[in-house]
């Protein structure tokens, strides 16, 4: 898979984002929302241009990766079926005062990816790109090297599928820390020692280990 | 746009609470009591528009925008007077046009609305709204106050309240619709939300470089000719306070903006800042105009043209600033921010931050 083709689900604040810094890093690029394709032809146009807005099904059937950028409160009426046999990333967070209750994602026993996990068990996920705002995920993004590159954190029980999203983030413009399961990946959620940080990778795998200890 | 519509610089307050000049916090009262006193400067120096933002917290104590506002109608003339923002989605359309037409009547045809949600949802749980919902009741409670800015007779039905049956919704306003923007925050549906309603675009810009709000600015001219409609104002809402120097106003707002934010944090996982980041915002390329009335303008003016707006309202105040200094803020702004950007637009377009 030289380069994978992306699907991103959802044309809201984090959408279109992903779709502009994919297509800038030389990925083909769909976009799709729940429903009609011309719905969102002119945020497209404006906010991603070069992404080709399209039916969620088709956009997901040619895409190799596929990333779920949909509010969490509307992940309880997704179609698990849409994104069977797909690496799915999902950027998601579980925040109560932001997006209300959600009984799905109140078990503590689990993180959010985890339990999206769950849901999805057809698919290969992949917890990334959740820990950084969208406003800031397109100015830091730097190239291999620079002194200043951030890191991201990904994470996913599937490590073929979490080599290939890692392998995307780092061309999108940063260095990646690489977790080994979703369990690892609850350090990226909400209170987690790198949520919101804007981290360097070695000051990033230091977060990590300390609180990993 | 700058060009089609004319420049109009406004303040925008929360309510935030104040202290005196020994560090001591006010109460809820006095601080109610000392917005009014900013509003009246406001207009004083010649500011076009005082707006204040819904907030139902102890930091924030102002959940009745439009009491105050009418305080501020009775004691000035020319100023305009508006919501910053009304959260629309835990409110009821009906009565939100009824107190703003209201105030439209008290102080003249001064009001404004400015509808969204902010990034404070305090008011959902209050008036018992579930979040979940936000997007769906935002949509229809803006079609029904579109239909409401019409005039009466009112007949419509959804989901969110009792239907209207040729309803007469009053008081009438004398001379049409008052001016009626929507508040965005990073949501492009409510980009092309506004410009389907016609409703003008206030982008508000808490955070990060101002110039990757630009496409949104694009995006609604275009979705305003898509819809078959003529272009409308942009404007931009952003915080900032302004001293006589930029040591003095960075001294004086960043230990209430590190207090402020870190609190946020816990509730709404906002980043805490650090040094570094502050002077980022504080920078050319960040959100925050905090500084002497030259770096504000500078910053103001390059903003403008960058995003193609026409007006600028300044989130001024943080909870904790003294009122003394607020009132310092409200009158540098007036008398010498206001006119320093005048002065850099007219002299021909300022250098783009990008």
């Amino acid at each position: 898979m030289t380069s994978p083709r992306i699907a991103v689900l959802g044309a809201g604040h984090v959408g279109p984002v992903i779709a502009r810094v994919a297509l800038a890093a030389g990925y083909p690029v769909s976009i799709a929302a729940s429903g009609d394709p011309e719905n969102i032809a002119l945020i497209t146009e404006f906010l991603a241009p070069g992404a080709e807005p399209r039916w969620a099904a088709d956009a997901v059937e040619d895409a190799d990766i596929v990333v779920l950028a949909i509010p969490l409160h509307k992940f309880a009426t997704f179609d698990p079926a849409l994104v069977a046999d797909k690496i799915v990333v999902d950027i998601m967070n579980y925040w109560p005062p932001i997006d209300g209750v959600q009984e799905m994602f109140e078990d503590p026993r689990f993180g959010s990816s985890e339990i999206v996990a769950h849901r999805l068990a057809r698919s290969r996920i992949v917890k990334t790109l959740n820990h950084r705002g969208y406003h800031e995920l397109e100015d830091e993004r730097r190239p291999a090297g620079a002194p200043d590159r951030r890191a991201l954190g990904v994470a996913s029980d599937d490590l073929d599928a979490r080599d290939v999203v890692a392998e995307v983030v780092e061309r999108i413009g940063y260095d990646t820390v690489r977790l080994n399961s979703l369990r690892a990946g609850r350090l990226l959620e909400p209170g987690g020692p790198v949520f919101g940080a804007s981290l360097r990778r070695s000051e990033f795998e230091l977060a990590v280990q300390a609180e990993a200890a | 746009m700058t060009t089609t519509f004319p420049l109009e610089f406004g303040m925008d307050t929360f309510g935030d609470r104040t202290s005196d000049d020994d560090g001591r916090w006010t109460t809820h009262a006095q601080t109610i009591r000392d917005v009014v006193e900013q509003g009246v400067l406001a207009d004083q120096v010649g500011i076009d528009f005082i707006g204040i933002g819904e907030h139902h917290t102890d930091d924030f104590p102002l959940s009745a925008a439009d009491v105050v506002l009418s305080a501020i109608a009775a004691r000035t003339t020319r100023i305009r007077l508006g919501s910053a923002v009304t959260v629309l989605s835990s409110d009821d359309p009906v009565r939100v046009f009824q107190r703003y037409s209201t105030l439209n009547a008290v102080s003249g045809g001064r009001a404004e609305v400015i509808l969204g949600r902010g990034s404070s949802v305090d008011s959902f749980p209050l008036f018992g709204y579930d979040l979940a919902d936000y997007e769906d009741l935002f949509e229809e409670k803006t079609n029904l106050f579109a239909e409401l800015l019409k005039g009466s007779p009112i007949t419509w039905e959804g989901k969110t309240r009792p239907a209207l049956h040729d309803q007469d919704v009053v008081p009438h306003t004398e001379s049409g619709p008052f001016p009626t923007w929507i508040g965005v925050g990073g949501s492009p549906q409510s980009v092309v939300r506004a410009a389907h309603y016609g409703f003008s675009l206030m982008l508000a810009i808490i955070g990060g470089n101002p110039a990757r709000f630009a496409p949104f600015s694009e995006l609604f001219q275009q979705a305003l000719e898509r819809f078959g409609r003529d272009p409308l104002p942009v404007g931009v809402h952003a915080p900032g306070h302004v001293a006589a120097t930029d040591e003095q106003a960075q001294e004086q707002f960043w230990p209430r903006y590190l207090e402020t934010i870190t609190r946020f944090s816990e509730i709404r996982g906002f980043a805490v800042p650090t040094e570094a980041s502050f002077r980022q915002e504080v920078g050319p390329h960040g959100a925050l105009y905090v500084g002497a009335p030259e770096t504000v303008a500078q910053k103001i003016a390059a903003n403008l043209t960058t995003l193609k707006a026409n007006r600028f309202d300044l989130k001024y105040g943080m909870p904790g600033l003294a009122q003394s200094a607020l009132m310092t803020n409200v009158e540098l702004y007036g008398t010498q921010v206001v006119p320093r950007v005048r002065e850099l637009l007219s002299a021909g377009p300022a250098p783009r931050i990008s």
